[in-house]
């Protein structure tokens, strides 16, 4: 038996349960996204580009600080939030999501963008000429297309945010069985010599993300963004 | 042949590319094939694309058989799927994530069932596709990608099809193998095809009507064997294809080895054919295989010499040389000369003599 406590069960299935929500978000929030970024031609492309990249090159604690900024009493998305009658999302789970959502963006936009870019126009001109509406060439024509540029997006975004701990640590703090989630965990157990569970906890992460790795490189035909600011 | 200005497809057009402009104004039977033929660059894919509805930013207006697909008069602009066309792109353009089954059925679901004129079998038989179904499109030759592409904008029962350079990413092996289907799909189809190409070869064979594209003006359209004898647009042919004759098989001489065809103008003796007697037949003649002489000659190996009027002498890109417009009995004919033997003979307009055809190609 793995030398776990409830806590890090706990941690796990927090991490397992923010990963597969900020997933759904972003493939649903991002392949529209994509799709504009991919075909516009609108000058503000550039700007919208650049700031979807911005979490690749930032370090973490600088998005951090300035979300929790932005979502604290005086900050913009906080007195939304307030008005709203939701309260303040700094500390709770669904500030983890929202950050977690922006901070992995582009790991699922950019390969999904690449993905509508490469195929072009002609699949989807000769679906129009076969009689289909826009919609219809998006679903049945451009989203099958773009389908190893999905799964990527997918995985990346999953385990991005699995693995993310600055930022998640300065909007979630640390509360257990709400925000802790497994990175944070690790931090607090060798903050407290305690390596075993620490030990536990990391390999599970290691094999975790080497086999994600491992499904895109060796198995799948999706490719890693581009890395590029 | 009059048109009344409902019938047949009307296009007035323009589309600024900024540097190239393609600006016509043509209209153009309803049936038969219509080949729009000019060099690369000359704005024969874009006038396609703009009947098709690719080209929103084209301006004028667009309609077939008097129903309105574009008129920026009355700002109506009918989208791409909401035009009766098929659409053959020059490299077949397939779904890859499809077998050629579900390909072919694409088209064909979303196409209004009560006016489908081609059957699935039909197709199939037609281009010989029947055992790639379960195929996808990565398994394919590029001549059997071209073919599915055929049969897909077909099943869609389209009321014009729209060919773009089909055969132009093709090998000559497989030009030669998808040809006959096409002049199958001519022969047996009811179907007005607009085809683009810059290949004399399959102009000449499938044309009925030819619409000539330079730098994005119409140079001149017309009934093919009327514009094939028209010396004005002899430079865009160089030195193809020639008249092109239409004429039906109408002796065999096993003996010599030898067939008699016979055209409006007289009869052409070629090499043996397997033709029945009465098949219908397209023939070429190029304009450096005629030779012109004042008396018929009667000691010469040459076996077909038909008696003709000169109509008219023009000039060609080598000034050394003339061509020769000729009338044989009501039937085109062209005869390149040097400018030497025009003065040796005093060739003008109205003259009689005889024209001595050394080669007739066959093209079908």
């Amino acid at each position: 038996m793995p030398d776990l406590d409830i806590n890090d069960l706990k941690a796990v299935w927090l991490s397992l349960k923010l990963a597969s929500l900020v997933t759904a978000l972003l493939l649903l929030l991002g392949t529209p996204l994509a799709w504009w970024l991919a075909r516009t031609r609108c000058r503000w492309k550039g700007l919208i580009e650049s700031v979807v990249a911005l979490p690749l090159v930032l370090p973490p604690s600088v998005l951090g600080f300035y979300l929790l900024l932005a979502m604290g009493p005086r900050g913009p998305i906080g007195q939304l939030t307030q008005g709203l009658g939701l309260g303040l999302l700094p500390f709770t789970f669904p500030g983890l999501v929202v950050t977690s959502v922006l901070y992995s963006l582009p790991f699922v936009v950019q390969p999904i963008q690449n993905a509508f870019a490469a195929m072009g126009e002609r699949p989807l001109e000769a679906a129009a000429t076969l009689r289909a509406g826009p919609w219809d060439r998006f679903f049945t024509v451009a989203l099958p297309l773009a389908r190893p540029g999905l799964i990527t997006a997918g995985v990346l975004g999953f385990a991005h945010t699995i693995g993310e701990f600055g930022v998640v640590l300065m909007i979630g703090g640390n509360i257990p069985g709400k925000t802790r989630v497994i990175s944070v965990q690790i931090y607090d157990h060798v903050e407290a010599l305690e390596y075993t569970q620490a030990h536990w906890l990391s390999g599970l992460m290691l094999v975790f993300t080497f086999s994600v790795l491992l499904l895109l490189y060796h198995f799948g035909k999706g490719r890693l963004p581009v890395m590029s600011a | 042949m009059s048109l009344s200005a409902e019938q047949g497809l009307q296009v007035l057009l323009s589309r600024d590319f900024g540097g190239f402009t393609l600006s016509v104004d043509l209209h153009l039977p309803p049936r038969g094939v219509t080949v729009i033929f000019g060099p690369s660059g000359s704005g024969k894919s874009t006038l396609l694309r703009c009947i098709a509805g690719l080209e929103p930013e084209a301006r004028g207006c667009v309609s077939l058989n008097g129903q309105v697909w574009q008129d920026d008069h009355t700002g109506r602009f009918l989208p791409v799927h909401r035009r009766p066309i098929g659409y053959v792109f020059q490299d077949a353009s397939l779904f890859p994530h499809l077998t050629v089954r579900a390909n072919l059925e694409y088209g064909m679901r979303r196409a209004p069932s009560d006016k489908r004129r081609i059957g699935f079998d039909q197709a199939l038989d037609l281009l010989g596709i029947r055992p790639l179904l379960e195929r996808y499109p990565e398994r394919l030759s590029g001549g059997e990608q071209q073919r599915v592409g055929m049969a897909r904008a077909l099943l869609t029962s389209p009321s014009l099809l729209l060919m773009d350079e089909p055969l132009a990413a093709l090998d000559i092996a497989l030009k030669r193998e998808i040809l006959p289907y096409l002049e199958r799909l001519h022969a047996e189809l009811s179907i007005p095809v607009l085809y683009v190409t810059h290949s004399p070869e399959e102009m000449t064979r499938l044309a009925d009507y030819l619409v000539m594209l330079a730098a994005g003006r119409v140079r001149g359209h017309g009934a093919l064997a009327a514009m094939l004898s028209n010396p004005e647009h002899l430079p865009a042919f160089a030195d193809e294809p020639g008249v092109v004759l239409e004429a039906h098989v109408a002796e065999h001489d096993v003996g010599d080895g030898i067939t008699r065809l016979d055209f409006a103008g007289g009869h052409l003796w070629v090499s043996l054919k397997p033709h029945p007697i009465g098949a219908r037949v397209r023939c070429r003649i190029l304009p450096t295989d005629v030779s012109l002489t004042l008396t018929r000659a009667r000691d010469t190996s040459i076996l077909n010499i038909l008696p003709a009027t000169v109509v008219a002498i023009a000039e060609v890109a080598d000034p050394t040389q003339r061509l020769v417009q000729l009338d044989v009995e009501g039937s085109p004919l062209l005869s390149r000369i040097t400018r030497r033997s025009q003065t040796r003979l005093d060739l003008r307009p109205g003259l009689s003599l005889y024209a001595q055809i050394k080669a007739v190609a066959f093209l079908e």
